[in-house]
């Protein structure tokens, strides 16, 4: 077979071609060990810090967009056919300082610098996108970046002044967009990659067509799609996990089709693809949305990896499973639907074979007589693993609840529906009664853990609580039904 | 508020004092030019060093099999307590309780125990985890309360502060409260994590850097573990990417095992841990457990307290000393206490060494001090600013000056400096506001709290108060200058840069700031006790003046003028009727051989400590300063938000105040951090659960107030002779946090209608809201 051994992108401005790219190779060791680009720093390399944010480009139906992403637990194998920019390619007009660089040195931005790199490329990709943006627009563009010194604010005020040093049509990467897409147009030659060594070996399938033969051929090979929990498996765990499958970049995995019964989403989507399409036809879930990692990792991670991985602290589970969501698995060519709560079978076991690979999600539509919710509990407000979350979805038919969906995580070994609540409110009339006993029957379905996240005792009473909040915000008695964080 | 300020220099002479002036390395940050111990290229044949650590909280060392880390691919060899050719011990106390191997017996878990250097770092580090080690596993406390429990020692001699009557103040008192406060730790979470390279030399020589606040603690722990003199040992740090306390001590182990590593193989050696590791092995804030009973009259004024802080010191003695004792010295924050006993409990837990963390203690001190006014405003119905006012101390003559240690406070600022921010921020307003929605809202309830800061300046380590510069003037008119101090993102370097160009009158840009190093300031103090600017800008001054003199000298002999005739301004020399540039009379003046370098010094006058009377004025002056936040709390979830703070802090006369801004903003939120979101929690195994930012959470963009007001107290001056009159500020706005926490407790309390101190322990986070208003509402 024709494959190519060598991994091929764009490094700033030059062409790289790197041979035998082992599957747990990353791209800040490549930048700091191997070309010696020391601008991007390693903070905590888990994605946590931001302190490593470089700039990805990539081609995806033939649109080139930049996205930040964390190089400390991106794969390098994941990078062919992208474009890298990291802090050494930044540069203003006539060699001076980027309006973004300009503006955090006026702005006093930086104290001790070690987080400033990483934070210069997340307000870079802001500023792009959206040169003029509100304090929150900022807040959530820095949610992955972690500043120890300042407080944020010198930050937060050179991201919303750095417009007035200079415009992004000005900025050299649009200037060199229509090249760069050619770049990376002629990078694409349609052949599997496969290098490194065997015992752990990269392998970026040309198609799904072909991840479904790749699969076939390594079945306990790792599927890597947005490296979000998988680099960590490498960074902190030092997991072997070659031979590693990579494919973040197939396009047929990452289509969002909505039709009349409802939305359909592909295993490869980011949240940020996500986002609009989800939000648009899931109202409630737009604050919910925000609250997932920071975003960088919302860039990266995708809604298929956050179901295959079976965590029962996943932050889009709980959600999907209120709505009914059906995900759809592939081995060679044989497909197969499930319910998304039938998928979680308990801690660390999921319905899934080992040459199967999760292919979409579908959610179906909501109706009007769907009361919907959708709760996030962390220590921190952003970029945090939830302590427990909740999706939420009741049907009312003439004050009566008929139907009764009541999800959580952070509650048991799994994302889990809460039979006994759902019981005890299904067939009562809509109102506090019902949702008091619902909430009483909480702890027949949930002996939760204590670790540090949570207690136990903290776990069931916010998730009671969480019960309560919903029946306020959908009560039309009453008055009270802020939910301080989403507002 | 603006941060867009522009700088400009308002005088002649660019970047002088009292002018806002951006970090000396601002456009290196943002371009990643800057330079990190990580970043400096490595010689060919480096190798990297990792540590081995133990996997049980206490336990006899059995035998450790090293067989396989030693045979694992890339692998060059092991380093145990038995490679150390000199004392096997890092302790900067000079206990000797701390050893950078221990050898029969580990103390927490993720004690190093061995290190394996390798060709790479990836190496080393896979192998680290194949050594076989057997334990005899002991019983370990954790906290302070299990280790009192079970009768372990203290770590170092505890401190007692006595001054009145106390069983008489309690025997009169009108009211009076027992109660406790549970302290948590705060780990650094500096963004650059710790990392020493090591470079053998000839001789017993070896060069390290080391992202280290303390390089001549380094060099002299370096040297006394090899074995060889302190002159053999060169520790260099051009900046680090964050201190807080954390590379005051902690830096040592990293700096000796790279030491020892590369002279054992005569090869550069490096050492970083990666942040799992930084945070299991290295020391953190202090945790307390403050038993507090407070003796009070109808107005709510103090009339006794006596105070108990056990605190979670760790394994070994490290800073816990003057850390422990800081606290004592902070117990009073603002406060006059008639009649007081505060004591110390310095307890030894299974638990890494506990180190220095801004504030030192103080902060915890503070929060006691804050928990007390709060009990007593509950118990009278009264706004706890009310109380705080009642009981703030007072002026010369009143009687109501002297603190707990004896120390009289002369510089009090306070009354103005609350007055001014209760204005500005419009607390009585805000509060009764508050008041009345919380009385209409079901689920979310607001709190205000505005808490003053008094912070004392000086090491109480009365020798640490020392400082040397050395400043050379090349015959192109170039300024080379150095001091004892490190740059951890303070600004110290700017400052002390901006002081050389007032004293010299020449251009910010002529003076070259460099790398801070053993080898051109010798014995030098730790970057610390927010004593920087102080005691550096002081000695940079003293070898300022000096040349000035020396030129002034040269000046008056050469053009036969009075020395006074001779004025340095604007990047010119004003000679009697002649003016030459700052430049040629350098040149003149070398030409005329003329000693162009000079090194500087200072100590800090005034201060004395006689710890074991607990008596003495251990500081210099006091900073203050006050902050007031406003916060809603979600009594459903526990989930909070900081709706507004407003702050006023006392820097005396800036030398920078955007510089100063810079750190009473980033404190404030650091402090916040503490009080909330930042969460250390062991297991019962003794391992430490939260040991990166997937797991500890510190503060983020979206967590600052929603609106926040930060203010200079701009006419302040310090009343002592301090460089410019300034007041140091890396520390005491880190206590201005503790009005959230406040804050957050009235909010509390409202679902109780403030009949109860809701006595949150710290962090507040929000679990602890949720239970607190869960436990009010149920009735107490």
């Amino acid at each position: 077979m024709n494959h190519r051994t060598e991994i091929r992108f764009l490094l700033n401005g030059r062409n790289v071609a790197v041979k035998d790219v082992e599957a747990d190779a990353t791209l800040l060791d490549f930048l700091r060990l191997d070309r010696r680009l020391m601008g991007t720093k390693e903070g905590c390399a888990e994605g946590d810090c931001g302190a490593c944010t470089v700039l990805v480009g990539r081609l995806q139906y033939g649109q080139l967009i930049y996205e930040t992403v964390n190089a400390c637990i991106r794969f390098m194998a994941s990078l062919d056919g992208c474009h890298v920019v990291t802090i050494e390619h930044l540069r203003g007009e006539n060699g001076q300082l980027h309006p973004i660089q300009q503006a955090m040195v006026n702005c006093h931005g930086s104290q001790c610098g070690f987080c400033t790199p990483g934070f210069v490329m997340s307000l870079y990709a802001l500023w792009m996108a959206n040169p003029e943006p509100t304090e929150t627009e900022v807040e959530t563009a820095i949610q992955g970046n972690l500043c120890r010194c300042t407080g944020y604010q010198p930050i937060i005020a050179a991201a919303m002044a750095a417009n007035r040093y200079g415009t992004p049509a000005n900025d050299f990467l649009t200037k060199e967009r229509e090249a760069i897409t050619n770049r990376l147009t002629a990078l694409r030659d349609g052949h599997r990659v496969v290098c490194g060594p065997k015992d752990n070996q990269a392998i970026v399938p040309s198609s799904v067509d072909d991840l479904a033969d790749v699969l076939a051929e390594f079945p306990q090979a790792t599927l890597v799609a947005g490296s979000t929990d998988v680099g960590l498996w490498v960074t902190k765990f030092m997991r072997p996990i070659g031979p590693a499958v990579f494919i973040a970049h197939l396009e047929e995995l990452k289509a969002i089709t909505s039709t009349e019964s409802g939305l359909e989403i592909g295993a490869g989507v980011t949240y940020t693809e996500a986002q609009a399409s989800i939000c648009e036809a899931f109202p409630h879930l737009e604050a919910y949305w925000d609250r997932i990692a920071g975003q960088q990792v919302r860039n990266m991670g995708t809604i298929g990896g956050n179901i295959a991985n079976g965590s029962p602290i996943g932050d889009t589970p709980p959600v999907l499973i209120a709505l009914e969501a059906q995900i759809t698995l592939r081995e060679g060519s044989v497909i197969r639907r499930l319910p998304l709560e039938d998928f979680f079978i308990e801690y660390g076991k999921q319905d899934r074979a080992p040459c199967e690979f999760v292919e979409s999600i579908s959610i179906p539509r909501t109706s009007p007589n769907q009361r919907h919710g959708a709760y996030k509990i962390s220590k921190r407000r952003d970029e945090d693993i939830s302590s427990g979350a909740a999706g939420f979805n009741v049907t009312v038919e003439y004050g009566i609840i008929t139907a009764a969906i009541l999800a959580f995580g952070g509650m048991a070994g799994t994302p889990k529906r809460a039979a006994a609540a759902e019981a005890a409110l299904t067939g009562q009339p809509w109102g506090q009664a019902a949702f008091t006993a619902a909430g009483k029957a909480l702890e027949t379905d949930f002996q939760p853990l204590s670790d540090w996240r949570a207690s136990a005792e903290y776990r069931i009473t916010v998730a009671r609580n969480l019960l309560q909040r919903f029946f306020l915000a959908h009560d039309d008695q009453s008055a009270d039904a802020t939910d301080l964080l989403s507002a | 508020m603006k941060h867009d300020t522009i700088t400009k220099a308002t005088q002649t002479v660019s970047g002088t004092v009292h002018t806002n002036r951006h970090h000396d390395s601002a456009e290196k940050h943002v371009t990643g030019r800057a330079e990190y111990c990580d970043d400096i290229g490595e010689p060919q044949g480096t190798l990297h060093a990792y540590l081995g650590v133990s996997s049980v909280a206490h336990g006899l060392i059995k035998s450790m099999d090293l067989s396989a880390v030693l045979a694992a691919p890339g692998v060059v060899g092991v380093l145990t307590a038995d490679d150390i050719p000199g004392e096997n011990d890092i302790s900067p106390t000079g206990l000797k309780d701390e050893p950078v191997f221990p050898t029969e017996k580990t103390e927490f878990h993720g004690q190093p125990l061995f290190a394996v250097v390798a060709e790479s770092r990836n190496a080393a580090r896979r192998a680290a985890e194949l050594a076989k080690i057997d334990y005899e596993v002991l019983l370990h406390a954790l906290d302070p309360l299990e280790a009192q429990e079970a009768g372990h020692p203290f770590v170092t001699a505890p401190l007692k502060l006595e001054r009145g009557e106390i069983e008489q103040g309690f025997s009169v008192a009108d009211h009076w409260i027992k109660g406790q406060i549970k302290i948590g730790g705060q780990d650094h979470m500096y963004l650059e994590g710790q990392i020493a390279f090591a470079i053998p030399g000839e001789d017993d020589d070896v060069v390290v850097h080391c992202s280290t606040q303390h390089p001549s603690e380094a060099q002299h722990m370096v040297a006394h573990v090899l074995g060889v003199p302190s002159n053999a040992v060169t520790v260099n740090v051009r900046r680090m990417g964050g201190g807080f306390g954390g590379k005051e001590s902690q830096m040592n182990l990293f700096a000796a095992v790279a030491a020892v590593a590369a002279k054992k193989w005569n090869c550069p050696v490096k050492i970083r841990p990666d942040r799992d590791q930084d945070m299991t092995a290295t020391g953190k804030r202090h945790d307390f457990v403050v038993d507090y009973n407070v003796a009070f009259d109808e107005c709510g004024r103090i009339q006794a307290v006596d105070g108990v802080f056990a605190a979670r010191c760790g394994y070994s003695a490290d800073l816990s000393g003057p850390v422990t004792d800081r606290a004592l010295l902070h117990a009073d924050n603002a406060y006059f206490y008639p009649h007081v006993r505060l004591r110390s409990r310095p307890m030894k837990t299974n638990t890494v060494s506990n180190t220095a963390f801004r504030g030192f203690g103080g902060p915890q001190g503070v929060v006691a001090a804050e928990r007390m006014i709060e009990e007593i405003a509950y118990a009278l119905g009264k706004d706890p600013l009310e109380v705080r006012k009642a009981n703030f101390y007072g002026v010369a003559g009143d009687g109501r000056t002297l603190t707990p240690y004896h120390q009289e406070v002369e510089d009090n600022i306070l009354p103005r400096l609350i007055s001014e921010l209760e204005e500005t921020a419009e607390y009585q307003a805000r509060r009764n506001a508050i008041l009345a929605f919380n009385k209409a809202s079901k689920v979310i309830k607001k709190g205000i709290a505005l808490t003053p800061v008094k912070f004392g300046i000086s090491f109480t380590a009365t020798w640490y108060n020392q400082a040397g510069a050395l400043i050379h003037i090349y015959n192109d008119g170039s300024i080379h200058l150095n001091h004892g101090g490190t740059e951890m993102g303070q600004g110290l370097n700017t400052k002390v840069a901006q002081v050389v160009a007032d004293a010299l009158q020449v251009d910010f840009e002529r003076i070259k700031i460099t790398k801070t190093t053993t080898e051109k300031v010798p014995n030098t103090s730790a970057t610390a006790a927010s004593s920087g600017t102080d005691l550096n800008g002081m000695a940079a001054l003293d070898a300022a003046e000096q040349l000035k003199a020396r030129l002034t000298d040269f000046a008056a002999e050469h053009w036969s003028v009075d020395p006074e005739t001779v004025t340095f301004r604007n990047n010119m020399v004003q000679v009697g009727q002649d003016v030459v540039s700052f430049s040629d009379l350098v040149r003149k003046a070398y030409m005329a051989r003329v000693h162009l370098s000079a090194a500087g010094f200072y100590k800090t006058p005034k201060i004395h400590w006689d710890r074991a009377a607990g008596k003495g004025r251990p500081f210099y002056y006091y900073a203050y300063g006050a902050s007031c936040s406003e916060v809603s709390i979600d009594t459903l979830t526990g989930e909070y938000r900081v709706e507004r703070a407003d702050i006023l802090h006392d820097v005396g006369r800036s030398l920078n105040p955007v510089l100063d801004k810079g750190q009473v903003e980033g404190a404030f939120i650091q402090g916040m951090g503490w009080l909330t979101t930042e969460e250390l929690w062991w297991d019962k195994a003794g391992r430490l659960r939260t040991h990166a930012p997937s797991t500890y959470k510190i503060p983020l963009a979206s967590d600052r107030p929603r609106v926040f007001n930060v203010n200079l107290a701009d006419w302040s001056e310090n009343r002592e002779l301090t460089i410019k009159r300034s007041k140091a500020v890396g520390e005491p706005p880190f206590m201005l946090g503790v009005s959230v926490f406040e804050a957050l407790s009235m909010a509390v309390a409202s679902v109780a209608d403030y009949r109860e101190c809701p006595r949150l322990d710290a962090p507040a986070t929000p679990e602890r809201v949720l239970l607190a208003v869960e436990r009010l509402k149920a009735g107490g």
